[in-house]
């Protein structure tokens, strides 16, 4: 069989395009090299949809960001994503600095960014008074918000697995030939044939570009490290604190998460190419984290952090996104060079890539069965007492609590396994229920996980893994 | 919605004490709510021996100390309902809670006693940099795996921190086969009991070295190995002391949080320096009618110690159902003098009849320090102790004469003179 569409990559860009193609009378596939969707940059990011003031004016980036934060909403709603219109604010911390705030707002402008305005002192600190004494003032987005951006890349997966799309764990493309106007792709799992195919490969889209002579750019991985703080200091801030951005991104920032924690970070630091895989957090990186995040909001304290952590950014050489038919082999579609505003243009660049695919394979019919409505996801901590004790009398495992922090329930667990593109290892379970994601980080829950997907995969506890392949949790039995 | 006069958030050795003791004091209906599958809390997994010396006068195993009291409770009439959930308790005691059987359960309380004991430091609040891979888990989840589940969650073993547990499992891990190679713990002293260090490093050569912490994790997939340093006065790492360690295994024992999250939703006040609830010498807190003992209190090196505690906590709760407390209340606030991290219970009534034992920890060791009792600026007591350390939980104690003495005016301090 040769698919119409192969997607190479199930990140934000990826999970989304293949739902957008999911719309269209095609055969896809989405292949992952990993034992899930979402484990490259897109896990591991700022999570902000930004309100696309940033980028230069007439740039890729300026063009899909704006687009996207419009369409962030719509699609989270209809995915049931959590997502919150929480506004950024790009704090001044010197009378130079208001300069920047006000050149960034002509720049939003001229990209066509809703709903800004410049704050005095007086009006920002009454708006977020958890700001140090040196902030004088800010230029507020209110068109900015934050979304779960790996929730929103397994339900894009889900509903497009829904809608007939097929999805391939483990499948790392690592060759690709080109004969007779069909690709044949080279993966672990053996090959398989497709007309088009979309490179959404993250911090791997130039090596894969590479593969059908595409050499038109170079993916510099850019690590950044972050800290998680407790949800009791979840509400030190409500809008998005951006300082003043420098060469290397827009600096650390201090924002809420749609889960009610605290995130600080991230670090900019470029990599060689052979780490573009090496999400280790360092102890310089770690500690200018906390030095620059104290700089917007001092009461700022890793005493309250649950965990740490190192996204890499796919950063292109070419400083803009590359999207559109590769100029060696116009069914070779690039989705490349995705960092920020990256998640915040992913709605957008996914309706242009499919488009692209659909117009260059002309005629194509729409998918009569296809529905963009994900079905609801029962989450018994957002629940009422009503809806719990609905829930429980229709499937008592909603009845047992599994992990204490977050209040998830084994019904909920169970669910995250049998949905379709599902989870197979206890990351999996904990991205798409928070499961360990709390206080304790699955000190009790975890090994109660390893015995649920086990049984629910069918196979012994020894196999159940953290993240894949080699990430075993367990070995042999005890004497 | 059901009614009790009084419902026991926990199951552990905590909330069975309380509940046996407030049952032998007259309270008719008592609920215990246990989100384990079984009552018995951590004791489950302590298979080792050494529990009991002080309260029963026997050396048992942390299933046969719990199993006591287990017969015990069912001997009763005492309601126990396990792998149920509390969710919410709310300002007029009314508890949520939840299990597959019942549904969600609306429990109306008079009294409450919280035993939900306390949890382990995770990995994130310490800032290790490096991979996240498998392999870097808590010693308590370690200790499930293998004396619970009966796999083995590593072979060669890196362990940072002392804590009791952590030296625990650095014996059960060798006694597995594994190779433990070394324990760090980040300050000049243990965190854990003297015997621990004893029967658990000693006795197996293994190595326990001080001052020195994990800096790193190494490990795409499982872990590979860590670095290691030794640690100045800041305890900052010393760059050059830095040292690679090839294992699978990083287990933590960095320290326990009590698990008052349900307590902190009630608004009761919460001690900073134990991170539990401000209580009384009867172990109630700042909310008439709620009672806390044991781990969720503050952290315990024994369990007869939490024993004891929650029998005084299940008095409390049974004088405050049945109306025998005192009728009036005089409360004097406990102070932390000099070496004293923090004082149980942070205040005391007064007009209780009965001697109070003032429960503390000191914040560094001591040798040959003294331990003084002042009341109203007289010393009452002052002992001299031959070690005073930060891991072994030490008390003194207020005779009933003494407080007879005292009113609403009054100073208890406890110190350490050198």
């Amino acid at each position: 069989m040769c698919y119409d569409v192969a997607i190479i990559g199930a990140g934000v860009i990826g999970a989304l395009t293949a739902r957008e193609l999911s719309r269209f009378a095609l055969n896809t596939v989405l292949l992952e090299a990993t034992n899930d969707v979402a484990m490259g940059a897109t896990k591991a990011n700022s999570a902000i949809v930004h309100a696309g003031f940033d980028a230069k004016p007439g740039t890729l980036k300026a063009k899909f960001n704006v687009k996207g934060c419009e369409m962030m909403p719509s699609v989270c709603k209809e995915l049931s994503v959590p997502y919150k219109n929480n506004g950024s604010l790009v704090v001044a911390f010197s009378p130079e600095e208001m300069d920047h705030v006000r050149a960034l707002y002509e720049r939003g402008l001229a990209n066509g960014v809703p709903q800004m305005s410049i704050l005095n002192e007086e009006e920002l600190k009454a708006m977020e008074p958890s700001l140090a004494p040196e902030a004088c003032g800010a230029l507020l987005a209110a068109s900015a918000g934050i979304v779960c951006p790996y929730e929103l890349t397994i339900a894009a997966t889900e509903n497009a697995v829904t809608n007939g799309v097929e999805f391939r764990r483990n499948s790392k493309v690592e060759g690709i030939d080109f004969e007779n106007g069909v690709f044949t792709l080279h993966t672990p799992r053996g090959d398989l044939q497709a007309k088009y195919v979309i490179n959404c490969a993250g911090v791997h889209s130039d090596d894969v570009s590479r593969m059908v002579g595409d050499d038109s750019f170079t993916i510099i991985p850019r690590r950044g490290e972050y800290f998680i703080l407790d949800k009791a200091v979840g509400n030190m801030v409500s809008h998005t604190i951006f300082q003043c951005p420098t060469a290397m991104g827009k600096g650390i920032l201090v924002t809420p998460t749609v889960d009610c924690n605290l995130m600080i970070g991230p670090t900019a630091e470029d990599l060689p190419k052979e780490d573009e895989d090496n999400t280790a957090t360092t102890p310089k990186g770690l500690a200018q984290v906390k030095k620059f995040a104290c700089k917007s909001c001092p009461a700022v304290s890793t005493r309250n952090a649950i965990t740490s952590f190192t996204g890499v950014r796919a950063h292109p050489d070419v400083d803009d996104f590359i999207l559109g038919p590769s100029k060696v082999n116009a069914q070779f579609i690039q989705g490349a060079g995705i960092e920020s505003p990256g998640l915040s243009s992913a709605p957008a660049i996914a309706v242009y890539l499919a488009h692209v695919v659909a117009e260059a394979i002309g005629d194509v019919k729409a998918n009569e069965s296809f529905n963009g409505e994900r079905k609801d996801v029962f989450r018994f901590r957002h629940a009422t007492d009503e809806e719990r004790a609905a829930a429980i009398a229709k499937n008592p495992a909603y009845g047992r609590i599994i992990c204490r922090c977050e209040t998830i329930t084994e019904g909920e667990i169970i669910d995250a396994i049998r949905a379709p593109a599902g989870a197979r290892d206890v990351d999996g379970v904990k991205r798409r229920t928070r499961a360990g994601m709390g206080r304790c980080q699955g000190g009790f829950c975890g090994s109660k996980v390893v015995e649920i997907l086990a049984r629910e995969l069918g196979c012994d506890i020894n196999d159940i893994t953290k993240f894949g392949s080699g990430s075993n949790i367990l070995f042999n039995k005890t004497k | 919605m059901l009614n009790y006069d009084l419902v026991v958030v926990g199951g552990g050795p905590a909330g069975m004490a309380a509940a046996l003791k407030a049952k032998e004091c007259g309270v008719e209906r008592i609920i215990i709510l246990e989100r384990a599958e079984t009552l018995g809390g951590i004791l489950e997994q302590c298979i080792h021996s050494g529990f009991g010396l002080t309260y029963f006068k026997e050396e048992l195993s942390g299933p046969e100390y719990a199993a006591r009291f287990i017969d015990m409770v069912e001997k009763t009439d005492i309601v126990v309902k396990c792998d149920t959930m509390v969710l919410d308790i709310d300002e007029n005691n009314l508890v949520t809670a939840v299990n597959k059987k019942d549904g969600l359960l609306k429990i109306q309380a008079k009294a409450i006693v919280l035993a939900m004991g306390c949890r382990e430091r995770p990995r994130g609040a310490l800032e290790i940099a490096g991979t996240r891979c498998s392999g870097i888990m808590t010693a308590g989840t370690a200790q499930k795996y293998v004396n619970l589940d009966g796999y083995m969650p590593g072979k060669k073993v890196v362990i940072l921190g002392s804590g009791d547990i952590g030296l625990i499992m650095a014996r059960r891990m060798t006694l597995e086969g594994a190779e433990v190679k070394v324990v760090c713990e980040l300050m000049p002293y243990s965190g854990g009991l003297n015997r621990n260090i004893v029967q658990c490093l000693n006795d197996y050569n293994i190595p326990l070295r001080l001052s020195t912490t994990v800096v790193e994790t190494h490990g795409k997939d499982r872990l590979e190995g860590v670095t290691i340093a030794q640690v100045d006065d800041h305890l900052q790492p010393i760059e050059s002391t830095k040292e690679y360690i090839e294992c699978d295994t990083l287990m933590l024992s960095v320290g326990l949080i009590p698990e008052n999250e349900l307590t902190k939703n009630v608004g009761i006040a919460i001690d900073r320096v134990t991170n539990g609830a401000v209580v009384d010498e009867m172990r109630q807190t700042d909310h008439k009618g709620v009672f806390a003992c044991g781990n969720v209190l503050h952290v315990h090196d024994l369990v007869d110690f939490v024993t004891m505690e929650s029998q005084l906590a299940g008095q409390g709760a049974a004088d405050y159902i049945l109306g025998n407390a005192p009728a009036e209340a005089v409360y004097v606030n406990t102070t932390t003098g000099n070496g004293v991290r923090y004082l149980v219970p942070q205040r005391v009534n007064v007009k209780n009849p009965n001697d109070v034992k003032l429960y503390f920890r000191v914040g560094k060791i001591y040798k040959g320090a003294k331990v003084v009792l002042e009341i109203d600026g007289r010393i009452i007591s002052s002992k001299k102790r031959p070690k005073l350390a930060p891991g072994e939980m030490e008390n003194v104690i207020i005779s009933a004469a003494e407080l007879a003495k005292m009113d609403e005016n009054s100073t208890i301090t406890v110190r350490v003179e050198e």
